[in-house]
């Protein structure tokens, strides 16, 4: 069984964009789910440390680009002894192929853990064909 | 205090995280590094921070020990899908984790306090009185 299994430690991926940022500091890849209902495709991104009001998401030409930004000066007066993984903001975007209604989209975050739930535009949707 | 630039802070505090990765100050003890969760300890005044990321990780699945000086941090990660759904990407791992760290300070076991905020959990482990530097006046 998944549930079962023991957890193993990933290094984070970092981020390696077409454009340079104009800012120093790394920017790391969320890890993803994706799924598809019939009526919608739903995105789940682990972003630890991202607050709920530092998300930003925006959908143009399909393409779905999620930022999340973490609030860095909680380590102010933080001294590293010994350290295993490495902080910053998160990026990623995808290419959507179905069709999305915009307007719909809703996201949810807890835990650190992002979802988004993008309704499929109407005519994306499938459609039962009777045979006669 | 001048204010700092915050883009500069972000990659000090990343070259600063990059100077201490996995340096000695853990490795006493069987239990080492590099089980799960990743995490990070810093010092911050007299006491310690320990900071591991554990997005999607209930409070309620998340268990934390204090004996001695040894910390254990166990728990279940739980990862489920809707039963229509067809996946298109998989990157997210569920599982259960139990880790056990032992520092090599002495802490004040009763006054650890834990905190799990946006999948970050935090642990605030004074540092018991008796271990604590003593400035000795020079004469």
């Amino acid at each position: 069984m998944a549930e079962k299994q023991e957890l193993a430690v990933r290094d984070k991926k970092e981020l390696v964009s077409k454009e340079e940022k104009t800012v120093p500091g790394r920017h790391y890849v969320p890890y993803a789910d994706i799924y598809e209902t019939d009526d919608a495709l739903t995105v789940v991104m682990e972003m630890p440390g991202v607050e709920k009001k530092d998300i930003s998401v925006a959908l143009e030409n399909d393409v779905l680009r999620v930022e999340g930004r973490i609030d860095f000066t909680k380590y102010e007066g933080m001294e590293p002894v010994y350290t295993e993984y490495n902080v910053g903001h998160y990026a990623r975007s995808f290419a959507l192929s179905s069709k999305i209604d915009q307007d719909k989209i809703s996201a949810q975050i807890a835990d650190g853990v992002l979802t988004l739930t993008l309704p499929k535009a109407k005519q994306a949707q499938p459609r039962r064909i009777a045979i006669g | 205090m001048a204010l700092m630039d915050p883009f500069d802070a972000l990659s000090s505090l990343q070259q600063a995280l990059d100077a201490f990765r996995a340096s000695d100050w853990l490795a006493a003890g069987p239990s080492g590094g590099g089980g799960y969760p990743p995490l990070n300890v810093f010092r911050k005044g007299d006491d310690f921070v320990i900071v591991a990321e554990v997005p999607g990780i209930k409070k309620s699945d998340l268990e934390v020990q204090v004996k001695g000086n040894s910390i254990r941090l166990a728990g279940t990660k739980s990862v489920t899908y809707p039963d229509k759904a067809s996946l298109h990407r998989r990157e997210r791992l569920g599982g259960r984790f139990d880790r056990a760290v032992t520092l090599p300070v002495e802490i004040d076991a009763n006054g650890v306090k834990a905190e799990c905020r946006d999948g970050v959990l935090a642990l605030f482990l004074p540092r018991a009185e008796r271990d604590k530097p003593k400035s000795i006046p020079v004469a």
